[in-house]
């Protein structure tokens, strides 16, 4: 059962053609991955995906509603999740303050004039919170200020901001960027733990190990268009992949 | 016709000035990145810099009148006039011209302590910071002027040589009722030169290139060695100076005032995000568009239909641009959109 | 940074309201002890608060408050002349108007954010003075100002027969006057009121969406919420603070001018908010009433009282310190104020609960505390903080 949809997406910026009739099908509760070079058009198509472009033709359908021209926060409404590719958090707040404000959005929707009651009273959403930390093991720092966490705590502070949504779609973008190995390992196995099976994830990366260690399927692309799909081996042994990515050399 | 044509007339120094200070505020803001509310309070320091070389000129001795025989009776007679004549007398007259003299390194060296001393630690902190910081010192500055010259308006009239008005009418065969001060035209024409010479620094000099490289794309010029922050005093002091020759020459016209500018600034941070924040051209004609738009709005006709509307126009054009084209005119994409 | 708690909130509010309420005695000594000046402490820390939950809290930057103080004198001073001398539906008229008139202008501001965002508001405020002082004379009156006559319809009053005495009658809060030391506490009462709203709000589920709006708009975005109708909330939270706070400079002196809605009285309220801590809760009062004290007392001194300020230094000295010392004070006091103001942006931009931050932490917490500290970036205090 499909859980996003893409069709015949097209988006060009000027003359410069980033997005090339692009189908894609992603099945629900699997982890999907899409690589490709720099240029590929990668970002472009996420940013089609959570609300930042509007593509000049085709579909993005998500469980049957189209998210093409939803505002960020109505897409987000929808259980699509993004994890950005710089962790994106917040600074001058607590790692609980950080958790709890999703969880809050998560139960409350786009918006309430919650004005009266205290943050510190709402008993389920704090323990949800405290949950997900203890989960990412960021528990022990919970009042510490965000900005003072290393690159690795921060990405997987974010994470437990996005999984305390219970999130329906991940959408990952090179969750291990400018992670050191120790780093990368450990996100690997968060990713791996989370949501299993429950959560579909999508993930943009770079990082071959990550692809190979996460994915259930993977999609390539080159130019604007999805060049290959399959499982992991069949995307290994396949010449256009190679060609793509290393001009013809062999893996 | 007539009318159209003298409320046209009427916008360009208006709009002169407005895009001289216009200018000066987007050279800062795409260059240094800095949001800059001193810069009416630096208008109206060149403004008083034309008050004080009336001043200046005008200081006298004790003369006996020697007209008067019933009495010892003194006036004044200015120095100039005792030492020089009648051309003594003529460079009074020119005082507000010659402050020009004055104001371009009066203000050279007031942009150059205030970006030194203050600016320069803002240029990494948030705009809202910079807005705060320049904004208090705007009030310092119209303070202290007023400390020193009272809180009062101080006439600087132009040279008699231009203190009557042109009957263009006559000129462009519209008949006599179309009359224009000679001096706004000789301000309109004014800044039209200094708005030349800025473009034509920033075109063809090095120096200016790299300016204009470093509106474009600041990382880039950074990567490429350039140490642009070094050029930063200097297009500061430019823009500095600029505001303060214009403030200058703007005597005749507007009558210096300490909380004149304050107004300015309203305005032309309107002028600068109707043109488009970033770009120069955009910034001038703006500033023309604006001025001249205020004077149509100003007309008798058009008030009687929406009174109040001169009040209130440029004000109105601003949200409209910026709820429906918040990059401006001429801006280019990118630069502090939503 | 632990949340804090219910209990250390509520002695916050009890040690606010002593102090507020015991005004007049500590502030005797500093020849502040009187109704006027008390009120104006009062009435511009309520424009404080209410500012401090927009400018403090999510971080937008608008120079157009003084346009809904400004709305909410007008407002109460109508009421005056058409309802009742009784305060009630004054204050709370004008917090409706102001309210609305917020909800316009925000929604239209609120559209852009940043630098923008504070010159739309920048753009309507003079706009709205314009008009108040040309266009919409049969309203406001334009430069005369709006004031109380004889010939007041009063029709609330005329139904309920409230006796009609000599002169033009005074505002009053069902028959008590609300001029002098009554006037105060009825503006005190208001204050403590207010104040406890911000606390609440501070320490809400909605105060933390306003944090985090200030924090990292984008992402609260992609966190499923709708920023803008938060902020535009906090706005209108604010314009209706601005009009309570327009509407008892009305009630404590019946007179409406337009120069009430010039930008520089939007000017004044930022600084009061920056020089207390914007965030912080006690910062924005701190910062009225310290402003609000400054000019009364500093604006009072003139070249006379200097003279005898400083007699005791040899004439020599005197002289020259006199004449220095008088550009900062009686006419130049908003020089001192600039000066004050440029200093703290460039050295303290986190106010005076920021230096009180420090020097508690410098000197009070143990050294571990002061170590931990060390690590965290940033050094404004945390908002929400006391």
């Amino acid at each position: 059962m499909a859980m996003l949809e893409v069709s015949g997406l097209h988006k060009s910026f000027g003359g410069l053609r980033a997005l090339n009739n692009v189908n894609l099908r992603v099945d629900a509760g699997s982890v999907h991955a899409i690589i490709g070079p720099n240029g590929a058009g990668k970002s472009t198509l996420l940013n089609c995906f959570v609300g930042r472009l509007i593509p000049d033709t085709g579909t993005v359908s998500f469980n049957g509603t189209s998210l093409i021209g939803l505002t960020p926060h109505a897409i987000n409404q929808t259980g699509v999740v993004r994890v950005f590719q710089t962790p994106e958090i917040f600074g001058e707040l607590s790692l609980l303050d950080n958790v709890l404000i999703p969880a809050l959005a998560h139960r409350d929707g786009a918006y309430k004039a919650n004005l009266w009651s205290r943050t510190d009273g709402q008993a389920k959403v704090q323990d949800r919170a405290e949950h997900m930390l203890e989960d990412v093991g960021l528990a022990s720092k919970r009042h510490i200020i965000a900005n003072s966490l290393s690159r690795g705590d921060k990405r997987r502070l974010e994470l437990a901001m996005c999984l305390v949504q219970e999130p329906k779609l991940l959408l990952l973008d090179e969750p291990t960027a400018g992670m050191s190995r120790a780093d990368t390992n450990n996100t690997i196995e968060l990713l791996q733990r989370i949501g299993d099976g429950t959560v579909t994830k999508i993930i943009i990366e770079h990082d071959m190990h990550v692809v190979f260690s996460l994915a259930e399927k993977i999609s390539v692309m080159a130019q604007g268009t999805v060049i290959a799909e399959g499982s992991p081996n069949e995307i290994k042994g396949d010449p256009r992949v190679q060609e793509a990515y290393l001009g013809g050399a062999h893996l | 016709m007539d009318a159209i044509v003298l409320q046209l007339l009427n916008g360009l120094d208006k709009g002169g000035a407005y895009a001289l200070i216009a200018l000066g505020l987007t050279l800062i803001f795409g260059t240094l990145g800095v949001v800059n509310f001193t810069h009416g309070a630096l208008f109206m320091l060149g403004a008083f810099c034309a008050v004080s070389m009336q001043m200046l000129l005008r200081i006298s001795k004790q003369v006996k009148d020697t007209s008067v025989t019933f009495f010892d009776s003194y006036t004044d007679v200015p120095y100039l006039q005792v030492w020089f004549g009648d051309t003594g007398l003529q460079l009074i007259n020119y005082a507000v011209p010659l402050s020009i003299l004055l104001a371009i390194p009066l203000m050279l060296l007031i942009g150059v302590l205030i970006e030194r001393g203050l600016i320069r630690r803002f240029y990494h902190r948030t705009h809202a910071d910079q807005i705060l910081v320049t904004f208090g010192l705007a009030i310092v500055l119209q303070e202290l002027i007023k400390s020193f010259f009272g809180a009062n308006p101080i006439p600087s009239p132009a040279p008699a040589l231009f203190a009557g008005s042109a009957n263009i009418g006559a000129w462009i065969g519209l008949g006599d009722s179309v009359s224009y001060p000679w001096w706004r035209m000789v301000y309109f024409a004014f800044s039209l030169v200094v708005i030349a010479v800025v473009f034509a620094f920033l075109q063809f000099t090095t120096f200016g290139m790299v300016v204009r490289a470093g509106m474009r794309d600041r990382e880039t010029v950074g990567l490429l060695g350039i140490h642009i922050e070094r050029r930063f005093t200097i297009v500061f002091g430019i823009a500095v100076v600029v505001a303060g020759i214009a403030g200058a020459m703007y005597t005749p016209i507007v009558t210096p005032d300490y909380r004149m500018g304050m107004d300015f600034l309203v305005l032309s941070f309107v002028v600068v995000v109707v043109g488009g924040m970033g770009s120069l051209p955009g910034a001038v004609a703006a500033g023309f568009l604006l001025g001249i738009l205020q004077s149509f709005a100003s007309m008798n006709e058009v008030k009687q239909v929406i009174p109040g509307i001169d009040q209130i126009i440029i004000y109105l054009v601003a949200v409209v641009i910026l709820l429906t084209r918040p990059r401006g005119l001429m801006g280019r994409k990118g630069v502090m959109e939503d | 940074m632990a949340p804090v708690s219910t209990k250390e909130d509520r002695l916050l509010l009890l040690g606010f309201a002593i102090a507020v309420l015991s005004g007049p005695v500590l502030l005797a000594p500093f020849g502040a002890g009187y109704p006027d000046l008390l009120q104006k402490f009062a009435i511009f820390g309520i424009f404080a608060i209410g500012y401090n939950i927009l400018f403090g809290l999510t971080g937008y930057l608008s120079f157009g408050h003084a346009a809904f103080l400004g709305v909410g004198s007008y407002t109460a001073v109508w009421s005056f002349k058409l309802l009742t001398m009784n305060v009630l539906p004054a204050v709370l008229l004008s917090i409706v108007m102001s309210g609305l008139f917020a909800l316009l202008i925000g929604f239209i501001s609120l559209r852009r954010s940043g630098i923008y965002f504070s010159i739309l508001t920048l753009a309507f405020a003079q706009m709205s003075y314009n008009l108040a002082y040309s266009v919409l004379t049969p309203i406001t009156n334009g430069e005369t100002g709006l004031q109380l006559t004889r010939s007041d319809p009063r029709l609330l009053d005329a139904m309920f027969s409230v006796p009609v005495g000599q002169g033009i009658p005074s505002t009053s809060l069902f028959g008590v006057s609300m001029i002098g030391w009554s006037g105060f506490y009825f503006c005190a009462v208001l204050l403590i009121l207010s104040f406890y709203l911000a606390l609440r709000i501070t320490r809400s589920p909605f105060g933390l969406m306003l944090r985090a709006v200030k924090s990292n708009q984008n992402r609260l975005k992609y966190t499923g919420v709708n920023t803008r109708t938060y902020a535009l909330t906090a706005f209108v939270i604010s314009g209706c603070y601005a009009g309570l706070a327009g509407a008892l400079l009305a009630v404590t002196d019946p007179l409406a001018g337009a120069d009430r809605m010039q930008w520089t009285a939007s000017g004044e309220i930022v600084l009061m908010t920056i020089l207390g801590g914007a965030g912080t809760l006690l910062g924005p009062v701190l910062g009225a009433g310290i402003i609000k004290y400054l000019e009364n007392i500093f604006s009072a001194f003139n070249h006379q009282t200097l003279h005898n300020f400083f007699s005791f230094l040899p004439d020599a000295v005197e002289k020259p310190v006199v004449g220095v010392v008088s550009l900062f004070v009686g006419e130049g006091w908003e020089l001192t104020l600039g000066v004050m103001f440029l200093v703290l942006i460039v050295f303290l931009p986190g106010g005076l609960m920021e230096g009180v931050r420090r020097v508690r932490l410098r000197f009070f917490a143990p050294p571990t505390l002061r170590a931990g500290s060390a690590t965290e970036s940033g050094s404004r205090a945390m908002p929400g903080q006391a």
